[in-house]
């Protein structure tokens, strides 16, 4: 193999100097599928889940008809969206209207590539690392693609041509953008702590010590309210608000391309979940028992493994579930100001915070491990007592004060009849940007 | 150029110089009708730096057909123009087309989540044009019926802006609560939504036997509910941040609007009906008013959660205080005789017959009765001519002056917030359309 795949192979995983570029290629490509089928099951058994997780709370059955305990409803939900029409409407610009939902999937399911989700599994070629590509520059990876996600629902909204999901889609990408800053920041500290923006660093690291959770509480609080707007789920749903926008940024879908948003919140759910468990709750980790960590790896640590890391996902989507069917929805600007008042300093102080906080236990000798954490976790509690005793008491959150002045409404109200006035019937409209060719449909 | 309809008709050239909507000619010199072309001089409004925007007709969040036309400029809403009609039945021509008993039907299908309480208001209103006295009983079950559908009602407020805001779960405990109350009415008249539960002179039906029974049990877990709700709500961050500061209307607006009802109370202008004009001696109840005082979303939501308790309070009274005794007033003019008579003496089928064909007669002369609904003041006004069918009917609907504040209420707030405002109002579009 020529020296330039290997190199990539290598940036891949460094496990292919042990195993052999051959086991790597068949044990990645095993992996993915394996992978991509549990994703892509659960992710289908979650939509189940979240209905019925909401009959729960809100005291009704749920689904119970097709199947046992309502267990097919899934499957007779897909084939119902496979059978039906699609409609595309008259002024959507079709190209970019068929490619969003894919695009608001994609990002989704790529970002599992990097998660760790097993220990090591040994086979008579070498020990297999349980994860479909170990990147070096694995967060980093996380990163940049759930940024990607975003693409997709802001093209839905402006290729349906819709004014309601045109909102939709522009809520979507402030919300995002906003967001993702302060997800980005409350990161650092674990790359801090870790030393490297490996996954299985990160994972490795907190088995060693004390898990992020206690480390870095505040980080994960952050990352926790980032993760919700970056999924669009409630309470940061409003790109989607049904009750203002219809169905914001996905009004005009319908069958399979619809149903492709859904896969895709959820997709985001699953990711952000894991992600969660990844780097603040240990991923794969068994809590306390230092057993699954120790050098003989078996099989059977594989399988333990894999279902502790399951269960903290999980429990992590019911979170997310629990959330949505208990609280009221943001409005955009509390949104933002949400975002950018309050998280992005409170990431940037924290990072402050912790470094120092680092720099003083290391100037002191001490070595990492449960008493660096048990330091790291006293200052936390002060920060969170602070934080949410003190600062917070719902004074986060702005009630709308936020209502025009009447001046300056006088003044909007006079804009659009000057300037429709100004214009002159037989004038050329003026040099503005190129229209693009979907809105030639709109004087429909 | 293609032809344009509806939406010219509200932009510029659709407003005069005071920002009102001109009306649009929709029929020109050939009396063929066409679309209106717009001039040539507001083409297209996405170039434009306001959007506007059709909120309605077909809208999960206007409760029913409310169309309002909102000019944003980014999300915040530079105008808004409300549009009613689309629910028009002509329930007021129909009725004078109806013996009084026979106009009852249509009063359960205006405000249809408070149809109990329609039915009292207008039995209240058509024996006050027939100058009856109802008897005790009567008096105390009708306070039951209205009492429990303006609970009805607010249960279906409080769900709905639920859902407006973002909060789904409340929307199913309120609607369960909804059909315990829809189970008492089952068994008392047959029917659970139109009810059509009074008669001029009585009542359709007298509770059945261990139906108090019910309605204590109900008066009993119903709180719960509410104390669950407030949990939920009432100290929630966000929900606080969402209602907070929202359309305020100061108690002179509210006045000089005509608002009234929880949207008035909420305003700080202690009126209620019930209080201030008693009917069916609600004097002799021991309720509060709740008042308010900043005249914002949250307000009202507060103000009607309170109302909901009191309604409870008033219930307690009534089940308490139940007297014996016939529902239906001794008066053969206006009250059928029982069945077992008609059906078995030649006197008393007559009678029946001659009832039921030709109706009961009031003397000459209009009535104007008002109560507490759900909404806020409810007018039946009614003029008889002296034969058994109303010349004139009119109802004076609360939800239709209330709306009417709507433009006020949400102009330079946020898209959410015209949401938000208008589940606060607690519009029934059948009653605003009529």
């Amino acid at each position: 193999m020529s020296a330039p795949v290997l190199m990539l192979l290598q940036v891949a995983s460094r496990q292919v100097e042990a195993t052999g570029t051959g086991v790597f290629l068949i044990s990645t490509l095993v992996k993915m599928l394996v992978v991509f089928t549990i994703y892509m099951v659960g992710v289908a058994m979650l939509t189940l889940a979240e209905r019925k997780i909401s009959a729960w709370i809100q005291d009704r059955h749920g689904p119970n008809r097709v199947g046992p305990h309502g267990l097919l409803q899934p499957a007779a939900d897909g084939l119902k969206n496979i059978m039906k029409e699609e409609t595309y409407p008259d002024a959507a610009y079709k190209p970019l209207f068929i490619i969003a939902p894919a695009m608001a999937f994609i990002p989704a399911l790529t970002a599992w590539a990097v998660i760790p989700f097993a220990s090591p599994l040994p086979t008579r070629w070498g020990l297999i690392p349980m994860v479909v590509a170990d990147l070096p520059i694995g967060f980093l990876f996380i990163l940049a693609l759930t940024s990607l996600g975003v693409y997709g629902i802001v093209l839905a909204g402006w290729a349906s041509n819709n004014k309601y999901s045109l909102l939709g889609g522009l809520r979507s990408s402030a919300q995002m953008v906003s967001y993702e800053i302060a997800m980005g920041l409350s990161t650092i500290p674990v790359l801090l702590l870790a030393g490297n923006v490996t996954l299985s660093v990160i994972i490795d690291q907190q088995a060693h010590g004390l898990y992020n959770i206690l480390n870095l509480t505040i980080a994960f609080f952050i990352f926790m309210v980032a993760a919700f707007a970056e999924t669009n789920r409630l309470p940061f749903d409003l790109p989607e608000a049904e009750s203002e926008l219809i169905a914001g940024y996905h009004t005009e879908y319908s069958a399979m391309k619809f149903s492709f948003f859904f896969i895709a919140e959820y997709a985001n759910m699953v990711t952000a979940s894991a992600l969660m468990a990844t780097m603040f709750f240990g991923g794969w980790d068994i809590p306390i028992s230092g057993w699954e960590n120790a050098a003989p790896y078996t099989a059977l640590k594989t399988v333990a493994t894999a279902l502790m890391f399951a269960v903290k996902v999980m429990f992590f989507i019911f979170v997310f579930m629990w959330i949505r069917w208990t609280l009221p929805r943001f409005r955009y600007d509390q949104l933002m100001s949400l975002g950018w008042k309050f998280m992005l300093p409170l990431a940037l102080g924290y990072i402050v915070v912790i470094a120092s906080v680092m720099l003083g236990l290391d100037a002191s000798g001490i070595e990492y491990g449960p008493l660096y954490g048990l330091a790291l976790f006293g200052v936390n509690l002060a920060l969170v007592m602070i934080l949410f005793v003190m600062v917070d008491h719902g004074r986060i959150i702005s009630p709308s004060y936020g209502r025009l002045d009447p001046r300056e409404l006088e003044k909007l109200r006079g804009k659009r009849q000057r300037s429709a006035l100004a214009r002159r019937p037989d004038a050329k409209p003026a040099a503005g940007p190129t229209k693009p060719a979907a809105t030639a449909g709109v004087t429909r | 150029m293609s032809r344009r309809t509806v939406e010219y008709e509200l932009s510029t050239t659709g407003l005069d110089a005071q920002g009102r909507p001109r009306r649009v000619p929709l029929v020109t010199d050939g009396g063929t009708a066409v679309a209106f072309e717009p001039p040539p001089s507001v083409e297209p409004e996405l170039e434009g730096e306001h959007m506007l925007i059709n909120l309605g007709p077909q809208h999960p969040a206007t409760h029913g057909v409310l169309r309002l036309v909102l000019e944003l400029d980014g999300e915040t809403v530079v105008r808004c123009i409300p549009h009613v009609g689309y629910l028009h039945c002509g329930f007021e021509k129909i009725g004078e087309y109806r013996q009084y008993n026979q106009i009852i039907p249509w009063t359960d299908r205006e405000d249809y989540l408070n149809s109990p309480g329609n039915n009292v208001a207008f039995a209240l209103g058509a024996e006050r044009l027939f100058g009856i006295e109802i008897t005790e009983r009567c008096k105390v079950l009708r306070v039951i019926a209205a009492e429990l559908s303006r609970i009805m009602s607010h249960l279906v407020w409080l769900g709905t802006t639920c859902i407006d805001i973002g909060a789904f779960t409340p929307f199913l405990w309120s609607f369960q609560e909804r059909e315990n109350i829809y189970k008492l009415l089952e068994d008392w008249i047959g029917a659970r939504l139109t009810t059509s539960l009074t008669r001029v002179g009585g009542m359709g039906a007298d509770i059945p036997a261990g139906w108090t029974q019910g309605l204590n049990n109900f008066i009993r877990t119903f709180p719960k509910t509410i104390d669950e709700v407030d949990r939920m709500l009432t100290r929630n961050a966000i929900w606080v941040g969402r209602t907070v500061g929202l359309g305020v209307m100061t108690p002179e607006e509210a006045v000089n609007y005509g608002l009234s009802g929880p949207m008035l109370r909420a305003s700080g202008v202690a009126y209620d009906v019930r209080r201030d004009f008693p009917y069916l001696d609600y004097e002799t109840y021991d309720f509060d008013v709740p008042v308010s005082t900043h005249g914002d979303v949250y307000d009202r939501y507060l103000v009607r959660m309170e109302e909901m308790r009191q309604s409870v309070r008033i219930l307690q009274q009534a089940s308490a205080r139940l007297p014996d005794g016939p529902i239906n007033i001794d008066d053969p003019r206006v009250i059928l005789p029982p069945k077992n008579k008609a059906m078995n003496e030649m006197e008393s089928m007559i009678h029946h017959f001659k009832l039921v064909m030709e109706g009961p007669r009031p003397p000459i002369g209009e009535a104007y009765v008002a109560v507490e609904s759900p909404k806020g003041e409810k007018g039946y006004y009614m003029v008889s001519d002296g034969t058994s069918k109303p010349v004139r009917w009119r109802i004076r609907p609360p939800s239709f002056v209330n709306l009417s504040a709507i433009p006020k209420m949400v102009e330079g707030h946020l898209l959410s917030d015209v949401i938000a405002i208008n589940a606060s109002i607690d519009i029934v579009m059948g009653e605003i359309d009529r």
